[in-house]
C-alpha cells in the first residue's frame, strides 16, 4: 500500500493518481445485478406494470371506460355475450359490460398496493421479532419461537373465512391476514442469522466498548441481515399477490365491483367458453408480475452472494424458501383450474 | 516495523497528559497496581438435552486464579488451548459474569456491577481480538468502526470525530485516507491496526489482548508486537497479553503466568519463570519451545508430557496435573498443592506445586518417550 517516491513520480508524470475507493457491498451487489439479463429484465417488467398501475385512470380517460362502468349496449351482445378485444374493448369487456383492460389496470393497483403494504408490515414485524428471539435467547427465544411455529402451522384459509365471516371481507383484513401469515418465515430466518452473526468476535468488540443490545442489534447485527432480508422481501411480494388473489378469488378479499385479479377470475369462470379474453388476461397479467418479481428476486439474491450456484443450488434454496410462504406461483395454474371445477 | 515508525512524530495534543509508564521501580507500591483478580473462578454450566434443560455438570474454566497488573507493565498468560487464558479475559473485562472471586480495577470493585455501573469502565478496559477478521464488522466502514467507542459513548461527533479516528490510524499506521474503506479491503496486519486503533480510541488504561498476533504471519506479528510497545510506552497503557507462543510472551511480558486447567501453574517475573521454571509444566513448555539456535536445540532436553489435557468438567484430583507430570507421587493426586514462593525464588515467583524442579533436574527420564501429547 505504501508507494515508493520513484513510483509516485512515475504515476505523477502519467497523469492524476486514480483514487481508489472502497466500493460498498451494496455498490458491487448493485453492478453484479446489471449484469444479470433476466433479473434487469424481470425489473423493467415490475416499472412497467408499476407505471401501467399508476397511469390507470389515464387510461380509464382515453378508453372513456371507467373501471365499474357498466356499458349495456356497446360492451355485450344482443344475445349476452361480453365483447371481443378490439379497438373499443382493448382487451375485451366481461359478462356486465365493463372494461376488463381497465380494470386489469386497476387489479394491478390493488395487487401491488397488497403486495408492498403486506410485505413491508411482514418485513418489519419478522425482523423486530427474529432479531429479539435470535439476540436474547433464553425464555424469550422459546416464546417467539414457538409463536413462529404456531404461525406457519396455522391453515390461513381457515383463518381468512373465519374472518372474512366475523368483521366481513376487506382490504385492510385482507392486508391483515396476508401479514400474519407472511411475518413468521422472515422471523425464522432472520432468528437463524441473528443466530450466528450473533457469536462472532465483532459482536463481543462492540459490548466490550460498552455498546448496548438496541446498539449491537441496530449498528451491528442489522447490517448483515439486510441482504437475505431484501431477498425475502422481494420474493414475498408476488406471493402476497397471488395470496390476495386467491382470497379475492373465493370472496373473501376484495369485493366487486372494486376490481382484482382475484375476484376478476372469479367471474370469469362461468363464461370463458364464450369469452376466453376473460380468462386469459387476468391470468397472464397475474402470472407476468409473479414471475418477474420472483425472477428478479432471484437475482438480487445471486447478486447479493455470488458464491451460490447459478443452476442447482439457486433452485435448491428457492424451493425451501417457498416452502416457508403460504403460497407460491405454483399455485397459478391452480387458479384458472379452479374455474373449470 | 517502518510503517510505525514513519509515523513518530505526534501531534502534541494527542498523547494524554497521563503519567509516563511505571516501568523501572518494581516496588509494589499500591498505587502501582491497576488490576488486582481474587480468587476467580468461572463454571459454565453443562445443560442435559431436553425441553427444560437440567444442569448435568460444569465446565470449570477458570477455578481460582489470582493476578496482579501493575501500572504499564505487561503481564503474560500462557497455556495451552482450553485452559481457561480467554475466558479469565472475558471475565476480567466484564464480558461475561463471573462465578466468584473479585476483579479489582484501580481501586474499584467491578465484578458484579450492571451493564449501566460498567460503563465508565469500558473506556478504561478495551480487548484485541485473536481474530483479525471476525473482530471487525465486514459491513461498516473502518472509521465507522474505529469511531464506534465515540459513539457509544457519546464523545465527539461529526468532523470532531473523523478528525479524532483519522489521528488514531495514521498513530497505529494506517492510511487515514483509507477512512472509507471496508474491512475486506485490508490484510490481516493492517486488520489487526484497525482492531488496536478501535481499542486505544477512548484511551484506556488497561488493553488485554487475547491472542493478539497468533493468527498473523511472523514478519506482521513482529510488525504488531513492535507497535504494541511503543503504544504502550506513548499511553502509558498495561497489558493483559494472552499467548500460546512462549516467546512472544518473552518478548513482550515483564510478569508470566502458566495456566494449567483453569489454575496458575506458576507465575512470577519473566525472568526466574524462563530461566528457572520451578512447575514441571512450565519447564516441559519451556523444553517444546522451537529454539533458533540449533546447537541449542540438540543440546536441549525434551519433556515429553503424555496423554491429553484432561476435560475441564472432570478435572483430576488433587494437582490438575499430576496424571501427565513425570514427578508425579501419591500425595499430588490427593493433595492441591497451594500457589506459593519455593525456597531460593524471589518472593514473587509462585509455583503451585508439591515436587518444584530443581536447578539443572533432569525430567526426561522418568518418562516413556512416546510421541503422542507434546505440549504447546
Amino acid at each position: 500500500m505504501s508507494i515508493t517516491g520513484l513510483e509516485f513520480q512515475a504515476r505523477a508524470a502519467a497523469g492524476p493518481v486514480p483514487t481508489i475507493e472502497g466500493r460498498s457491498q451494496w455498490q458491487l451487489t448493485w453492478r453484479r445485478l446489471r449484469q444479470d439479463k433476466v433479473a434487469v429484465a424481470s425489473g423493467i417488467v415490475i416499472l412497467v406494470i408499476v407505471a401501467l398501475a399508476i397511469a390507470a385512470p389515464l387510461f380509464a380517460k382515453i378508453t372513456g371506460h371507467g373501471p365499474t362502468q357498466i356499458f349495456q349496449n356497446t360492451g355485450i351482445s344482443a344475445d349476452g355475450i361480453p365483447t371481443g378485444p378490439g379497438h373499443t374493448f382493448w382487451l375485451g369487456a366481461d359478462e356486465q359490460g365493463r372494461d376488463l383492460f381497465v380494470r386489469i389496470l386497476y387489479g394491478a393497483r390493488i395487487s401491488l398496493f397488497v403486495g408492498v403494504a403486506t410485505t413491508a408490515i411482514a418485513t418489519i414485524a419478522g425482523v423486530t421479532v427474529g432479531l429479539a428471539a435470535g439476540y436474547f435467547g433464553g425464555w424469550i427465544d422459546a416464546l417467539l419461537a414457538r409463536v413462529i411455529d404456531a404461525v406457519l402451522a396455522f391453515p390461513y384459509i381457515v383463518l381468512a373465512l373465519a374472518l372474512a365471516v366475523v368483521i366481513g371481507p376487506s382490504l385492510p383484513m385482507v392486508i391483515g391476514v396476508i401479514s400474519f401469515f407472511s411475518w413468521a418465515g422472515i422471523s425464522r430466518i432472520v432468528r437463524g442469522q441473528t443466530l450466528s452473526i450473533k457469536e462472532k468476535e465483532y459482536i463481543e468488540a462492540a459490548r466490550s466498548i460498552g455498546a448496548g443490545p438496541w446498539r449491537i442489534m441496530t449498528v451491528d447485527i442489522l447490517p448483515n441481515l439486510l441482504a437475505p432480508v431484501l431477498v425475502l422481501a422481494t420474493l414475498s411480494i408476488p406471493a402476497a399477490i397471488v395470496f390476495e388473489a386467491t382470497l379475492s378469488f373465493l370472496g373473501l378479499g376484495v369485493q366487486p365491483p372494486t376490481a382484482s385479479w382475484g375476484n376478476i377470475l372469479a367471474g370469469a369462470q362461468n363464461y370463458y367458453t364464450v369469452a376466453w379474453w376473460y380468462l386469459v388476461f387476468p391470468a397472464v397479467a397475474l402470472f407476468i408480475t409473479t414471475l418477474a418479481f420472483n425472477l428478479l428476486g432471484d437475482g438480487i439474491r445471486d447478486a447479493m452472494d455470488p458464491r451460490t450456484e447459478r443452476l442447482f443450488g439457486a433452485r435448491r434454496e428457492q424451493r425451501r424458501l417457498r416452502g416457508l410462504r403460504p403460497l407460491s406461483e405454483a399455485d397459478i395454474p391452480a387458479l384458472p383450474g379452479k374455474t373449470g371445477a | 516495523m517502518t510503517g510505525t515508525e514513519a509515523t513518530g512524530p505526534q501531534p502534541g495534543g494527542a498523547i494524554p497528559a497521563a503519567a509516563p509508564p511505571a516501568a523501572g521501580n518494581g516496588a509494589a507500591a499500591d498505587g502501582d497496581v491497576l488490576v488486582q483478580v481474587h480468587d476467580l473462578v468461572k463454571y459454565f454450566p453443562v445443560r442435559g438435552a431436553g425441553l427444560i434443560s437440567r444442569t448435568v455438570g460444569q465446565v470449570q474454566a477458570v477455578d481460582g486464579v489470582s493476578l496482579t497488573l501493575r501500572r504499564g507493565q505487561t503481564l503474560g498468560l500462557v497455556g495451552e488451548t482450553g485452559c481457561g487464558k480467554s475466558t479469565l479475559a472475558r471475565c476480567i473485562a466484564g464480558l461475561i459474569p463471573v462465578t466468584s472471586g473479585q476483579v479489582i480495577f484501580d481501586g474499584h470493585d467491578i465484578t458484579r456491577l450492571s451493564r449501566r455501573a460498567m460503563r465508565p469502565f469500558r473506556r478504561e478496559i478495551q480487548m484485541i481480538f485473536q481474530d483479525p477478521y471476525g473482530s471487525l464488522n465486514p459491513r461498516r466502514r473502518v472509521g465507522s468502526i474505529i469511531g464506534d467507542p465515540f459513539a457509544v459513548h457519546n464523545i465527539a461527533s461529526g468532523a470532531d470525530r473523523k478528525k479524532a479516528v483519522q489521528e488514531m490510524m495514521e498513530r497505529v499506521g494506517l492510511n487515514p485516507e483509507h477512512y472509507n474503506r471496508f474491512p475486506a479491503e485490508f490484510s490481516g496486519g493492517q486488520r489487526q491496526r484497525i482492531g488496536l486503533a478501535r481499542a486505544l480510541a477512548l484511551r484506556p488504561k488497561l488493553i488485554i489482548a487475547d491472542e493478539p498476533v497468533s493468527a498473523l504471519d511472523v514478519s506482521i506479528q513482529a510488525q504488531i508486537l513492535n507497535l504494541l510497545a511503543d503504544l504502550q510506552h506513548d499511553f502509558g497503557l498495561t497489558y493483559l497479553f494472552i499467548a500460546h507462543d512462549l516467546e512472544v510472551v518473552r518478548h513482550v511480558s515483564n510478569q508470566v503466568t502458566v495456566m494449567y486447567l483453569g489454575r496458575v501453574a506458576e507465575q512470577g517475573p519473566k525472568d526466574p519463570v524462563y530461566d528457572t521454571p520451578r512447575h514441571p509444566y512450565t519447564a516441559a513448555l519451556l523444553s517444546a519451545a522451537p529454539a533458533a539456535d540449533p546447537d541449542a536445540a540438540a543440546a536441549r532436553q525434551r519433556i515429553i508430557l503424555t496423554g491429553d489435557v484432561p476435560s475441564p468438567i472432570n478435572p483430576p484430583s488433587g494437582c490438575r496435573f499430576h496424571p501427565r507430570c513425570p514427578k508425579t507421587q501419591d500425595l499430588c493426586s490427593q493433595q492441591d498443592p497451594p500457589l506459593e514462593t519455593k525456597p531460593g525464588d524471589p518472593p514473587d515467583h509462585k509455583t503451585a506445586c508439591h515436587y518444584p524442579v530443581q536447578p539443572h533436574e533432569n525430567l526426561t527420564t522418568s518418562n516413556k518417550s512416546s510421541s503422542g501429547g507434546g505440549a504447546a
